[in-house]
């Protein structure tokens, strides 16, 4: 018998996967459970066992494609079960070509238009669209809806599939490109490409780069930074973490009494806690904080969700298991999913300054930068030596102005700078 | 259908009236029984001077009972006769519902076709006549979950007549709707002699390449209007007019759908599991890639009955300036 596999749901809010290494061949037999196939999805990479024993007969999606949920990626033939289940001179039921999603080599409008739609738009393509373009061999990313919001109409497509190969789109932004000045004068044709290596994209270089330009177009920035006495904290922290690895089991960082000193000014500064929609200011009623955790090669924001519930132990334990799946490459795309607020420790590098960028729609990101030691004016005039911090917050100004983000900083660094020693984790 | 040389106008109590009396004289077996079809001469004077002309056996004055009715003309349908059962509005069908259901549309299959049930129950339906809770409802999607029972609701006078015949020669057990504020308000020619409409039969009332639009009843009529102004606005619409609710013309309505690639569906019927649940299902399933919209229907709340008040009357039906805007929604989509 033949059993069709299918592209795995890897969490709640995951709609496609991407096939990223196939552990065996056409032929090659496979026992149930065995790993045969590596997809990743969003940030995430997932090993599938395979459900049955038998012998893989087909594989449908390639290496580097990327189908649907549930979009069928392989055909194993059953152990035992063909003799009985299936002629031998039977097609098993693999899926037939339109479930394939398959990239339209030779489409016509190309990439020449590829900024034309944005990536919002191109999800909301409607049945009778997907179909034309197929049949017309059309690009969609290359076509200019004239529908609402900017949606691909079906009208739209067969307009496309009438213009051509050669169609004007390309001819445009060709003829848009400012011609070089004085060419005569250049060595070197301004074409002609500079030596260097090409480093192809992962899968996770994709990710961040869509995202982070996606959030950069978008959200339009604004900055603000404060400096925080960090010296109490510092020193409380130097009190418990030694107990606290002995008896929890992970290590006390400067995160999670910072994580909570944030949740406890998101929930003073609602505005904070909340993302821009067409529709209105959206303000979230949870607080999901996400931790920016720096890999080799990848940078993963998992969620610490219901933040606000946590004591500093909590956040402590749970952000300890976020960061430790996260180096070992078993988060969940729920593990990622949900985030309200972002919380990114570039101290860690050593920074002590820097402007983040804001993450997955939210109002705003801190950074807690690196701890130094300082000369600083204190109370009568004095000048001594203190543990200082800098806070520095990226916001959303459509969702909030200045006023409010210094109110939100300032509120934390009052908070971080009231903890000390006589503190209760 | 009979070819026809000459028409006059007339209004749909009219085409009603013309038509039942023309059965009366054509076949002896028709006979029309119902509260108040005699003396009355029906409360929208439809059998005016049917029982002087022809008679308390074939004009019968029934009581208040409508599961009687029903019942009684079950049995005259299945010995021979050809029994036209009027309920007086269609809000109080509900005691004949297991004579309907139960008994008429199975008729043919428990007998294994021994016997069957040509029966017409007539029934007003709908609002928009100022009629409230006990005179305004819409009952079509009670019965179109039904096999064996057809449901027709014409629109026009030239419809009712060619419906009407038909379904007074049809075998089996026929649920015949006239939309109330149909009656005196819609006009229209209708041609000289006897003809038939084939049950089953949608009509496309106009021709349209941008959204095909299907309704039924007085609604046809409004989406008809609708998209005879938007043609000012170089917008075109296709409406199409199902007349025959079950079975229902899956092909007129899929043939404008593959050309106009959207749906609006508009009944005044409430919307969950009205009517036009079943189109878009059917449409989904028979015609996926054809569609560049999500199918959106235009229906009556789901409230329980039409308000007294104008207020809520008015708000329950769907005026022709909600539909016109619709319309063009669904097309700037």
């Amino acid at each position: 018998m033949a059993t069709t596999i299918t592209m795995p749901q890897l969490g709640e809010t995951v709609t496609e996967g991407t096939v990223a290494q196939w552990l065996k061949n056409v032929g090659d037999s496979v026992e149930k459970y065995e790993t045969f196939v590596e997809v990743s999805t969003d940030k995430v990479s997932a090993e599938v066992p395979s459900p049955v024993s038998g012998t893989i007969l087909e594989i449908i999606a390639k290496e580097g494609e990327t189908v649907p949920t549930g979009a069928p990626i392989a055909v194993i033939q059953e152990i035992g079960g063909a003799e009985v289940a299936a002629p031998a001179t039977h097609v098993p039921a693999a899926p037939t070509a339109p479930a394939r999603p398959q990239a339209d080599h030779g489409a016509r409008a190309g990439s020449n238009g590829a900024s034309v739609n944005a990536p919002d738009v191109l999800r909301r393509v409607s049945p009778a669209v997907r179909r034309l373009a197929r049949e017309h061999r059309v690009e969609l990313a290359g076509v200019r809806g004239t529908g609402a919001g900017g949606r691909i109409t079906a009208n739209d497509v067969i307009a496309a599939a009438a213009h051509g190969p050669a169609s004007g789109v390309a001819a445009a932004i060709v003829a848009e490109r400012p011609a070089p000045l004085a060419p005569a004068s250049r060595t070197r044709p301004p074409t002609a490409p500079v030596p260097g290596e090409l480093l192809p994209l992962t899968q996770a270089r994709k990710i961040i780069a869509q995202r982070m330009v996606e959030s950069k177009h978008t959200a339009p920035h604004a900055w603000t930074m404060v400096e925080v006495d960090v010296t109490n904290l510092w020193a409380w922290r130097q009190r418990e973490k030694e107990r606290f690895a002995r008896d929890r089991g992970a290590p006390l960082t400067l995160l999670p009494f910072f994580v909570r000193a944030v949740v406890e000014s998101l929930h003073a500064f609602p505005l904070m806690n909340a993302r821009f929609t067409d529709d209105g200011i959206l303000v979230h009623k949870d607080v999901h904080v996400g931790i920016a955790v720096a890999l080799d090669s990848n940078l993963m924001v998992p969620v610490i969700r219901d933040a606000d519930s946590l004591s500093i132990a909590g956040i402590a334990l749970a952000a300890a298991r976020l960061i430790e799946r996260a180096r070992i490459g078993k988060l969940s795309a729920d593990d990622l999913a949900g985030g309200t607020f972002t919380v990114n420790n570039t101290g860690a590098n050593g920074s002590v300054l820097s402007a983040p960028i804001l993450n997955g729609g939210q109002a705003g990101i801190v950074t807690m930068e690196a701890v130094v030691k300082r000369p600083v004016v204190v109370d009568g005039d004095a000048i001594a030596v203190r543990s200082i911090m800098n806070v520095c917050l990226s916001l959303d100004h459509r969702v909030v102005d200045g006023a409010v983000a210094s109110a939100f900083l300032v509120d934390l660094k009052k908070r971080l700078q009231a903890m000390g020693p006589s503190g209760s984790l | 259908m009979a070819v026809t040389t000459s028409a006059r106008v007339m209004n749909n109590v009219e085409a009603v009236r013309e038509t039942l009396h023309d059965a009366l004289v054509r076949d002896e077996r028709v006979l029309v029984m119902g509260e108040d079809v005699g003396a009355r001469g029906n409360v929208f004077l439809i059998t005016k001077g049917f029982l002087e002309e022809f008679g308390p056996s074939r004009i019968i004055d029934t009581p208040l009972a409508e599961a009687s009715i029903v019942g009684v003309a079950i049995g005259m349908a299945m010995e021979g006769l050809r029994p036209i059962a009027e309920i007086q509005f269609a809000d109080f069908i509900y005691p004949a519902f297991n004579q309907i259901v139960g008994e008429a549309a199975k008729t043919r299959y428990r007998s294994n076709g021994d016997y069957t049930c040509p029966l017409v129950i007539r029934t007003p339906y709908g609002g928009g006549v100022r009629g409230a809770l006990s005179h305004s409802v819409s009952i079509e999607a009670l019965f179109y979950h039904v096999p064996g029972l057809k449901i027709l609701a014409p629109s026009t006078p030239a419809d009712i007549k060619g419906l009407l015949n038909a379904a007074i020669e049809d075998p089996d057990p026929v649920l015949f709707l006239e939309h109330k504020k149909t009656y005196r308000s819609v006009k229209g020619d209708v041609p000289d002699g006897y003809y038939t409409i084939p049950i089953g039969a949608a009509d496309v009332k106009k021709a349209g390449t941008q959204l095909t639009v299907v309704s039924y009843g007085y609604n046809a009529h409004q989406a008809l209007d609708a998209a005879n102004r938007l043609d000012g606005e170089n917008l075109s619409v296709e409406v199409i007019d199902l007349r025959s609710i079950r079975p229902m013309d899956r092909a007129t309505i899929l043939e404008s759908l593959r050309k106009t690639r959207k749906l609006l569906i508009v009944h005044e019927d409430n919307k969950f599991g009205g009517i036009g649940a079943e189109i878009s299902a059917m449409v989904v399933e028979e015609a996926f890639f054809d569609l560049d919209a999500p199918i959106r229907r235009l229906c009556g709340p789901d409230v329980p009955a039409m308000g007294y008040a104008h207020a809520l009357e008015d708000e329950f039906m769907i005026s022709t300036d909600r539909m016109a805007q619709a319309m063009r929604d669904l097309i700037a989509f």
